[in-house]
């Protein structure tokens, strides 16, 4: 069990990832309200950005641009995890936006941003 | 492990949950502006620049004007109407 | 028709007009206004259909909530909530619990010995100025080393783009007139955008040539300075919607129309397929091309990087303009 706290403190970045994407994954599941959904998911997707880029980090090294002259390996940070996080972060505002001109849809036809009694109308409806 | 990383990892948690506890959405969506920005400046602790001004662009500026403007669309944004009575 | 107009405008907001809504009530009676580009009895007719239109919703809106009334009283209903909650708690918390668990199994933070730093981050950092000519790693690696992963994540931008345009858009014209869901649209959102609001559209003025210069410099050096195509895209994007929430549609509508997005979006995208494409014929390692990386460092090198930079960036600048305006008032 110390062990466990011990190597949790040292890797910091990726404990708070991990609690992220729970307060993320809770935020999602449990409220009902269409808009609390989407900034759950928002949060989630975060949390897995920054658990890929803490592990791309070096200590004591600088960030991927060269500098004058310094061409060995040693002198720099991993870039290759930021690169597939770039891509993560334009895909994230690309869903966040059909989700919310999704919602836009669903509440001019029901009037309300509560996914339970949205569900509810659309049950009384197949009758 | 410096004292800033720890400190902003700490305020990236408050900021997630008051997030999801708030009840009002506008201050729901001001708040997660602010978890964008936290974010923001954790990548450069992190040494990815790239990720930094994409993410303070994307994060914190587009994707808050689109909640703001939906907020708006959805008649979920509360106009406090005590000086409309006055007339 | 100035009875009507305020009439209806009364009904709607429950509240007696003051100087400025009487000032607009007389400039929609007198002339066509000149925000929009319908005429003055084509919005006539919109006030009577939106009577029998408000009617109707609300009758809709009570059988709806007559409907949930009887349904949530179930007692079956009430049953299967709470068990989904009480499920939905355990479930996250499991998964917290195990995650945090295998932490314990990964390597050591922030070593260099990591087995993620191997041979493929080496060949990048010492031979990726030479072969790709920028100084930029990590835009080298993504526009030319990996530059199909970009072209996948240009083309889910431009599929997102289509996708909220089937859902909001509104048509326009039919057989020559505007439809009653375009001019109940611009009517919304003539009455509620700011009227020539000064303080905004003295800071926009300062403003959005600022913005716009940054985001074209992001774009054009994204192979020496940290940036690229989406930071500058998203940053030109914001700066267009300053404008246009300053100014108004109509002056955007100058030289930003529908046309424009469609084409810019369209030869981009184009424009990165070919550009990119030619390594089908020259061979998997498409290095060995006519264009050369060019000296590090100089504004114009690094082969194709800046050409596509530039697709990528305006595809960015387009898709985040059309998300909002979409949003806002169904057309561009």
């Amino acid at each position: 069990m110390n062990g466990l706290l011990d190597s949790l403190w040292r890797h910091f970045d990726v404990t708070v990832a991990i609690l992220l994407f729970g307060i993320g994954f809770t935020t999602l599941l449990l409220h009902t309200n269409l808009i609390k959904k989407i900034i759950g998911l928002n949060i989630m997707e975060t949390a897995t950005f920054l658990f890929l880029t803490s592990q791309g980090y070096i200590a004591n090294r600088a960030a991927p641009i060269l500098m004058e002259g310094t061409r060995a390996v040693s002198g720099y940070v991993n870039p290759i995890p930021s690169g597939l996080v770039l891509t993560g972060i334009v895909v994230s505002v690309s869903v966040t936006a059909v989700m919310l001109a999704l919602t836009i849809r669903l509440y001019r036809r029901y009037h309300t941003l509560d996914i339970d009694s949205m569900t509810l109308m659309m049950k009384g409806e197949d009758e | 492990m410096n004292l800033l990383t720890v400190i902003v990892l700490g305020a990236l948690l408050l900021c997630a949950v008051a997030t999801s506890i708030a009840k009002d959405l506008l201050v729901s969506v001001v708040i997660f502006m602010a978890y964008s920005l936290l974010m923001s400046i954790l990548w450069i602790l992190l040494q990815s620049p790239d990720l930094a001004i994409t993410e303070a662009a994307v994060g914190a500026g587009v994707t808050g004007i689109l909640f703001f403007i939906t907020l708006k669309k959805l008649h979920a944004i509360k106009v406090r109407n005590n000086e409309e009575k006055d007339r | 028709m100035k009875k009507k107009i305020a009439d209806s405008l009364r009904k709607r907001f429950y509240w007696e007009l003051s100087p400025l809504d009487e000032d607009m009530i007389a400039s929609l009676s007198e002339k066509p206004h000149e925000l929009t580009r319908s005429s003055n009895e084509a919005l006539e007719v919109l006030e009577d259909v939106r009577e029998v239109r408000v009617q109707r919703a609300q009758e809709q809106e009570q059988e709806m909530y007559r409907q949930i009334h009887r349904w949530s009283h179930a007692s079956g209903v009430k049953i299967i909530r709470s068990m989904y909650r009480v499920l939905a708690a355990v479930t996250c918390l499991g998964i917290v619990f195990f995650l945090l668990w295998t932490v314990n199994t990964l390597p050591p933070f922030g070593e260099p010995e990591n087995p993620y730093n191997n041979e493929v981050f080496a060949r990048y950092v010492e031979w990726g100025p030479d072969e790709t000519g920028a100084v930029n790693m990590v835009t080298g690696m993504i526009l030319d080393y990996r530059a199909f992963d970009t072209f996948g994540e240009a083309s889910v931008l431009f599929v997102a783009a289509c996708s909220v345009l089937f859902l909001l858009k509104l048509h326009d014209h039919k057989d020559g007139k505007p439809t009653k869901t375009w001019l109940e649209a611009e009517y919304d959102d003539r009455f509620h955008e700011p009227k020539n609001d000064q303080i905004l559209q003295f800071a926009a003025k300062l403003m959005v040539p600022v913005v716009l210069l940054f985001g074209f410099y992001v774009i054009l050096n994204g192979h020496i300075t940290p940036g690229g195509g989406f930071s500058g895209g998203a940053i030109m994007g914001a700066g267009l919607i300053l404008y246009l929430n300053a100014y108004g549609f109509k002056k955007t509508e100058r030289f930003f129309t529908y046309r424009t997005f469609q084409w810019i979006t369209f030869g981009s995208l184009l424009t990165y397929a070919g550009l990119k494409s030619y390594s089908f014929y020259t061979g998997a390692n498409h290095l060995e091309s006519f264009v050369s990386p060019g000296t590090p460092g100089n504004i114009l090198s690094a082969g194709f990087i800046l050409p596509l930079n530039l697709c990528v960036g305006l595809v960015v600048m387009c898709t985040m303009y059309v998300f909002y305006t979409l949003i806002r008032k169904g057309g561009v």
